[in-house]
Order: structure tokens, then sequence, then C-alpha cells
């Protein structure tokens, strides 16, 4: 047995109080505590969230941009405040470029399609990194068949750090467009995005930062990054589902033409032809999910007040615990060692898939992760169908890592026990 | 953890330690790829017939958990012997009672029965089935065949 690792003390951290803001935390799973650690894939929700859903609803319910009635505009006044605080949470220069999406992958596939589709040609190259998630890779791929473009990949090492020794022949002036993931969601690597955003404009090309982890984790100032793109979910904010963001340079904004069309995006519909709306509307055709937009305004209120120094202190202290506990237990491998990664855990253990895992910490009340994270790409680098992986939010305690390597001896008791 | 020891039976634990007919032969007159997206798992499933048209052998290779890689084993053992005609029987009788669509008799899969429990982990169904849906791949002639 290895020495006991010592559990940190909670610190200037209210985590009973903080817990107390998410209802869905004092569940049960299998008759068991709900251990909430498949955060990457979605957050849960404060209180706020969720009674701002509701309040909106029972209070302002109506459609937006469209009603000379007081209630249409309080609605498009609320679903407006909500794009301002995006704005201030990005430091956009303008809430003009903030447009609402379903998600991060929405937002990249209108990039894609809006921008891509009709500034391609055959010759012209898009480069991605080999840690990216699907939804910032297929949207390429379709593109690419469409245009003939070709896509570049920059490979990544055994740690899970890009290998920027590439980019001096991946990064060429046939590269019209970098496609980065900010942090991995596979393997909590965080990238240097400012600087290859810089090295993506030494070429000419357009940079896309795919925050949709990021965005939880991180400080993110667009202006400062010089990003022509960035993109998140509010889902992975503490917000609600089918809420996204595309942030977007003015001047390229401007240039794009319409992804979809329909109601809101036109100034004037005629038969023998539309004209667009100015931004952000011309990107926004149709209804959107207006609750989940106005309610992603008290996510960004919550995350703001928690800070994300304080919310970073405590993550980071949760991944250390968790990290130390997972060097010694016999049989298990980390995959993803970046230095100053973000609080996610991937692992394999010998002789166990990470399914198996899954399922038996699920009986435990533990919700992991288990599988490719949609970056098939990144198992096939390290030669693994799949893994399993805990990521951690400010709410999760140290109690909570105990409970998950409490939970995963019972995996390696339940598999490798005396065979009787 | 009763639920779990439905599902983690020791004959599974055996096959999954100890695969049988476990990797690719050298005489085989079907193959077919099986593909599970959700979880990546993968498995080449190999059918040799004798001169009777029975299965001389079947044998599987690839990756998967633990359901999955004891369900390829103990149908491989199971298919030994059986016509085409009853093989598929045999993945009618396996699927219905894994989906729980089917009302005949389990102790028609005879050894096949451990994976039964399965059907209380609906997350889990495609990891048991994927072997199945691989034969029956194999049995039609189609050389790729994916979960979902
Ligand atoms: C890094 C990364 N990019 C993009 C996405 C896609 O986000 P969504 O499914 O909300 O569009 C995810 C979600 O898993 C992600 O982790």
């Amino acid at each position: 047995m290895n020495a006991p690792i010592p559990r940190p003390v909670q610190r200037a951290f209210e985590i009973d109080a903080i817990r107390a803001d998410f209802p869905i935390l004092a569940t049960t799973m299998h008759d068991r505590p709900l251990v909430y650690l498949d955060n990457a894939a979605t957050c849960q929700k404060p209180h706020a969230v969720i009674e701002a859903e509701k309040h909106y609803y029972e209070t302002l319910n109506a459609n937006i941009h469209r009603g000379v009635h007081l209630l249409s505009q309080q609605a498009t006044d609320a679903f407006e405040a909500s794009r301002e605080a995006v704005r201030a949470l990005l430091n956009a220069p303008s809430t003009q470029d903030v447009i609402f999406t379903r998600g991060a992958t929405e937002s990249i596939n209108l990039v894609a399609q809006s921008w891509g589709r009709n500034t391609l040609k055959p010759g012209d190259e898009i480069l991605i990194t080999h840690m990216e998630h699907h939804s910032n890779i297929v949207p390429w791929q379709l593109v690419c068949e469409q245009t003939g473009a070709t896509l570049k990949v920059v490979p990544i090492d055994e740690d899970g750090v890009l290998d920027l020794s590439t980019l001096d022949t991946l990064l060429t002036e046939r590269t019209k467009l970098f496609g980065m993931v900010h942090v991995s969601n596979a393997l909590g690597t965080v990238n240097p995005v400012a600087e290859l955003i810089q090295r993506a404009h030494a070429v000419g090309a357009l940079a896309l930062v795919d925050g949709a982890q990021a965005i939880a984790h991180t400080p993110v100032d667009v202006q400062a990054l010089d990003a022509d793109f960035y993109v998140f979910s509010a889902h992975k904010l503490y917000g609600p589902t089918g809420v996204g963001i595309l942030y977007g340079r003015h001047s390229l904004l401007e240039q794009m033409p319409p992804w979809q069309g329909g109601g809101d995006m036109i100034s004037l519909v005629r038969f023998s032809g539309s004209r667009w709306n100015h931004l952000p509307y011309k990107f926004e055709a149709g209804t959107p999910n207006i609750a989940g937009g106005v309610a992603l305004l008290n996510a960004i209120q919550y995350v703001n007040a928690l800070g994300f120094d304080a919310i970073a202190a405590h993550e980071n202290a949760l991944l250390d615990y968790a990290t130390a506990q997972a060097e010694v237990f016999a049989g298990l491998r980390i995959v993803g060692r970046a230095p100053g990664k973000v609080s996610i855990l991937s692992f394999v253990m010998d002789g166990i898939h990470p399914h198996d895992i899954g399922t038996i910490l699920d009986m435990e009340g533990v919700a992991i992760r288990t599988g490719h994270h949609c970056a098939m790409p990144v198992m096939e680098r390290y030669g693994i169908p799949a893994t399993a992986r805990a990521s951690f939010a400010f709410y999760n305690t140290f109690g909570e890592i105990d409970a998950l390597f409490v939970a995963l001896h019972k995996v390696v008791k339940l598999f490798k026990g005396p065979a009787s | 953890m009763s639920d779990l020891r439905e599902l983690y039976q020791e004959v599974i634990f055996d096959h999954n330690r100890n695969p049988r007919n476990f990797g690719r032969p050298a005489r085989y007159d079907r193959v077919s790829e099986g593909h599970n997206p959700l979880c990546g798992d993968r498995l080449t499933l190999y059918i040799a017939f004798d001169a009777a048209g029975l299965v001389e052998k079947a044998s599987f290779e690839g990756q998967g958990c633990a359901i999955s890689t004891a369900s390829a084993s103990l149908m491989t053992e199971a298919l030994k012997g059986k016509t085409e005609a009853e093989a598929e029987v045999m993945f009618q009788n396996f699927h219905g009672l894994i989906m729980g669509t089917s009302d005949v008799d389990p102790a028609v899969l005879g050894k096949l029965q451990v994976l039964t429990g399965v059907k209380e982990f609906p997350a889990r169904v495609k990891c048991a089935t994927l072997a199945w849906h691989t034969l029956q791949a194999a049995l039609h002639g189609e050389q790729q065949v994916s979960t979902e």
C-alpha cells in the first residue's frame, strides 16, 4: 500500500453554498449520492439559470425583434442583454459581432459554410490540430470536399502537446484558416492560442478558436488574442443547452454571406431578390432558443461572481489531488499529461475496458464519460479505442475524488479478484 | 452490487480474460467487420464451413469491453456445428432476448444465457450485440456492419 495522499483542506471557497446552488448535485443515482464528474460533456445548471428560464416563460415569453407589443419588446431586451453579457465576457468590440447559434458545432459549421464555401479554392489549405473535437474536423472535411481545398493536421506528442516544430512546414501561404481547440476535451491540454493565431496571421491565414472547453476554465479576450472567430456552447458554461455563440471579426462577418435563410435575417424580401439584415441578425435566421439565450446571462453572472481565479485555483487543486491518486493506482495510466492542463483526467486501465469502468462506477453513483470523446483521431494517436474521463468543475469536492478512486478500486476487485 | 453481478457473471470474466477462438485463422469462408462507433469497439469475425455446410470454426479478433469480448467468445463456441439457418435462428433468439422483444424460453440460449443480464443496462446492449450483428452481416455476405 502506498502512503495515503492527504486530502487538501478546503479554503476560501464556499463549496457547500456553491453546491446548494445546483439542485441536481443533491440527487442520487442507484441509491448513491450523485458524484458528477462528466463536466466536460456538459456542466450542471445553477438555480439562477433554471429560474431564469422559468421566469422567462412565466413573464416574458414573446417572439423577439418582431412585435410592437410591450411583451415582445421586453423579451427582445432580455435576449439582447444576454448578448451584451457575452460581448463583455469575450471582450468583443461590439454586440454586432456576437451571433447566437445552437452551439459550438453550429458556430463552426456557419464559418465553414459561409466563409469557407465561398472563399476556398483547390490548392487552398485548412489547418487544424490532431486534438480537435469532431465538430472542428468534419465541417472542414465537408467544405474541403465542396471546394477542393485540403485539410492538414498539426500532430501531437506523447503528452498531448502540439508539436509546433511542424508549423514551419504546415502553415504556409496556402493556409487560409487555422482552426484550433483552445482546451482539448479529451486531454485537457491548453493550447498557446495567442501564439498560434499570430503564426496564422503571419502567413495571411485566419484563425478560428474552438473555446467549447476553455470558456468555463479561463477568461477569454478575443481582442487580446486577435482571434478571427471564437466559438463556444452555453451548456458547457453552466448555461442552457441549445445555445451557442459565434464571435467573428466585424470586417469578416460583414463580407460573409448569410448561411441560413428565413425570418429575422432579412431587411427586405421580394421575389426578385432579398436584402440581408445587418449584423448580427444576418446570421440569425428563424426564432432562436430565446429562453436559453436569456438565461445564458445568469450563467455568465454566476461564473463572474465566483471569478475565474477562484475557479481555477479550486479546479487545479482537484486535478492535482486526483492526479496524485491516479499516479499511485496500480495498472492505471493517465492519457494527456500536458503541463498546465485544465481539470480533465483521461485514463486507461490495464485489461479493463473504459466501458466496463463506466458501468461499474455508475452503480456507485459516479458519473464519468467513457469512449472516444468525439475525438477519434486522439484515440488513434495513442493506439487505444477509448478512455475513461473524469472532468472536474468548481462544485466538485475532494471527497468526490475519493469516491471516484474507491469506486475504481471496486472495479479492479471485480475484474481481477480471485476467480474462485 | 447485486445488479452488477447479474451483468458481470464469472463466465463473462472468464471469457474476457481468455477469449476462445481468438485470432485470425489460416482458412475461412466468410469474414465481416463489426464496429460500435459509440465506444470505438471493433471486431472481425471469421467463419469456416466444412464440406457438409456446417460451421467448422468461427473465430474473431478485435478490441472490446468485457461484455462484447465475452459475447463474441461465447458466440463462436455456440456456432460450431451449426448450419447457416441455425445460426440465423440463434441470432434471432439472442437478439430478441437481449432487446426484451422475444418471449422464447431463455433456455434456448444455453450458455449464452449469462449475457441476458445486459437487458437491465440499456447503455451496454450494443456491446453484447456487436458480435451478433457482425455474424448477421457475415451470413448475408456483408463485409462491414456498424451498430449505429
Ligand atoms: C472541444 C469541444 N469542441 C466542440 C464541442 C461541441 O460542442 P456542442 O456539442 O455543444 O456543439 C465540444 C463538446 O463536447 C467540445 O468539447
